[in-house]
């Protein structure tokens, strides 16, 4: 188990570094952050002080070299447009985000596996068809688009909710939670659902096939015959099997929903890292960029280790190496 | 003794765009208690649906349009789900083919086999444990204690069927039906399943309807034996007098590409011909196209199962018989 995690860890360095480089390639080959920095007016003295303060005179393996070396350390400079630490932008910014995308998975989750289970279950209802239809437009409008309509609808006609923004925010530590004020919670709603439904309707597919599939299966055929009732069925043996790959699914949307984000914080001004990175994109901040990059990439290789351990949990035959069989 | 199970002239539908497909037609047989009957019959001669239809389980849209089953003298066949739910598995156990595919890969043997005794038998988790460790005994899986907490994935196919046989029997029901449940072991350990189930059946006195291709396992475990042929029974009656002294051509034919075990014969003497797709059912007999006693009236009218000395047979070769005595 302990041997497991520990190669599974090792196994993703090889990507975070390929991602490093990119981010890094970002810093050497795009913009000219010197220039952006100092603005129109400046000295020589002024330029050359700069670029052996950022670092810019070494070779590039060297630059390179430092820049993992402060990475790992959650030390990625300056940023250009605010001249603050980047680290400290990011922490900033992160609950906003990780709020945001809790809440939209667990809209995700909590949604769309009943409703998956219902219309696997019951494939032919009027209810199971309208699901599905609903799933449809999940589906195939864009997530700006419904972010849109959402507030139009809710803010703009009803003016239930707020259109932008985060609402009020109490802090915990560094931590600024949103969930603990009613402006905060209001606040959550539409955004939540924007950037949750994409990932509620492909759940809710992928378990209506999946719940399909597994009720077809000889084990489920001879728990019927052995008399099991309809709800240890359903719900034990036909669910338990469903989760199996539904499971790495949801992991994998998981950091979806996190780098996906960044559109659903647009539309909706919410501060969190996407903003933040859209902001820095139009605006050539670098560090910025590639730490939200690398930060991206950590979180799928997390998820997926935990996913992994998930799998593992849930699913026997993986755990081989403690089975007792032929 | 009152039959255990009596299946009275049993018709099973399928409704499908092309029209209704008849896949059991005027089936009709009982089982004794403690009684093994033997079904045979070619691929797709209505052998598992059936047995399907006994336990309430037909793949929809197929649907029982006729006929009786009755348990212990009482309906069965037109009881809810609910009702049927707790006649399955209490009442009636079944045993299906593919022990790799027929076991939840995600439960424990042990967590299988308690869920079914609590659910029908009156005990507590601990008793239900206690005896989930004894059925695994009695099947004869070693080191049963330990076992009760593994996976299926780790036994062998072989052993699967053994829990699979521990979890048709562990309420015990007074009826199995056994769907081929030695067809996908290998070889070699089919005999020693056949032999612990016949065991089993003999110690609880359990009544058996068992599907099989093997007619040896027919001739060492069945007390009688049903022919069935294009969805009706063809021939029913003893064993030894079914492979004996087949009454009905098809049993002969059958009988007859069956290879002897004491003598090697280059070639098997096959039957002519495929048995009929539901959707193409000969008038007359259903197998009047392959018969080699085929006469004016087979093609005509349709010969229900009748007297043939020892054993009951569906073929007016035996009309003559019935109407001189
Ligand atoms: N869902 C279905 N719809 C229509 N016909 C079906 C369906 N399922 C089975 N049948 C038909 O019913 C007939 C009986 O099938 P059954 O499975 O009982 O055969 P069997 O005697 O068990 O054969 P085997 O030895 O291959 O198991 C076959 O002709 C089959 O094609
Ligand atoms: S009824 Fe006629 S066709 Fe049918 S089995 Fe008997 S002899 Fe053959
Ligand atoms: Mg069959």
């Amino acid at each position: 188990m302990f041997a497991f995690i520990v190669s599974r860890i090792l196994q993703s360095v090889p990507v975070l570094l390929v991602v490093a480089l990119i981010s890094f390639a970002m810093f050497a080959y795009v913009g000219d952050p010197v220039s952006i920095m100092l603005g129109q007016d400046f000295t020589e003295a002024q330029r050359t002080a700069l670029v052996a303060e950022l670092g810019l005179d070494q070779p590039f393996f060297v630059q390179f070299a430092r820049f993992v070396g402060n990475a790992v350390q959650g030390e990625f400079g300056l940023s250009y447009r605010l001249s603050r630490p980047v680290a400290q932008l990011i922490a900033e910014r992160a609950p906003a985000t990780l709020e945001l995308a809790f809440c939209a998975a667990g809209v995700a989750l909590l949604v769309g596996v009943p409703m998956g289970v219902y219309t696997g279950l019951y494939p032919r209802s009027l209810l199971s068809r309208a699901f599905l239809t609903f799933s449809l437009i999940g589906v195939s409008l864009p997530t700006f688009l419904i972010g849109i309509l959402l507030i139009l609808v809710f803010a703009v006609w009803l003016g239930w909710l707020p259109s932008f923004g985060r609402g009020d925010t109490v802090a915990l530590g560094w931590w600024n939670t949103g969930f603990l004020t009613r402006s905060g919670l209001k606040a959550l709603i539409l955004p939540a659902i924007t950037l949750g439904l994409f990932q509620l309707t492909l759940i809710m597919r992928l378990v209506r096939s999946e719940m399909m599939e597994v009720l077809r299966t000889d084990y489920i055929k001879f728990a019927r015959a052995r008399g099991l009732t309809n709800r240890a069925i359903n719900f034990g043996h036909a669910l338990k099997n469903t989760m199996v790959p539904v499971i790495t699914v949801v992991g994998l949307q998981l950091g979806a929903i996190i780098a996906f984000a960044i559109v659903t914080e647009t539309v909706f001004q919410w501060p969190g890292m996407g903003l933040l990175f859209i902001q820095s994109v139009s605006s050539a901040d670098i560090p910025v960029m590639a730490a939200y990059l690398l930060l991206i990439a950590c979180l799928f290789v997390t998820i997926n280790l935990i996913v992994d351990l998930l799998y593992y949990a849930v699913d026997p035959r993986l755990r081989a190496g403690r089975g007792k069989g032929h | 003794m009152a039959a255990i199970l009596e299946v009275r002239d049993l018709r099973v539908e399928f409704p499908t765009r092309r029209g209704t497909l008849v896949a059991l037609d005027g089936v009709s047989f009982s089982i004794a208690p403690g009684e093994v009957l033997g079904v045979v019959g070619e691929s797709g001669a209505g052998k598992s649906m059936t047995g399907a239809a006994i336990i309430g389980l037909l793949e929809p849209p197929g649907r029982i349009a006729g006929g009786q089953v009755l348990l212990q003298g009482k309906r069965i066949d037109n009881l809810r789900y609910e009702q049927m739910r707790r006649i399955r598995g209490r009442e009636i156990g079944a045993i299906f083919q593919d022990p790799l595919t027929t076991l939840n890969p995600l439960y424990t043997v042990g967590d299988q086999l308690t869920e079914t005794m609590l659910t029908h038998l009156p005990i507590n988790p601990a008793e239900a444990k206690r005896r989930a460790v004894e059925w695994l005994e009695l099947v004869g899986i070693p080191a049963a204690a330990q076992r009760v907490q593994s996976y299926p994935h780790e036994f062998s196919g072989g052993m699967r069927q053994r829990v699979v046989i521990a979890l048709a029997l562990c309420a015990e029901p007074k009826l199995i039906v056994a769907d081929e449940p030695t067809t996908a072991l290998d070889v070699s350990i089919q005999a020693q399943v056949i032999a612990l189930l016949k065991r089993l059946a003999r110690e609880k006195g359990t009544a058996m309807m068992l599907v099989t291709h093997d007619m040896g396992v027919i001739a060492e475990t069945a007390d009688r034996v049903a022919v069935m042929y294009a969805g009706r029974i063809a021939e029913i009656g003893p064993v030894r007098e079914v492979v004996k002294n087949p009454q009905h051509p098809y049993t002969a034919g059958l009988m007859a590409s069956i290879p002897p075990l004491d003598r090697r014969v280059n070639r098997l003497a096959q039957i002519d011909g495929a048995m009929p797709r539901l959707s193409a059912i000969p008038q007359g007999c259903a197998y009047n196209p392959r018969c080699p006693k085929v006469f004016s009236r087979c093609a005509v009218e349709r010969p229900e199962l009748m007297d043939a000395g020892t054993t009951q047979a569906a073929c007016w070769l035996h009309a003559k018989a019935m109407t001189d005595a």
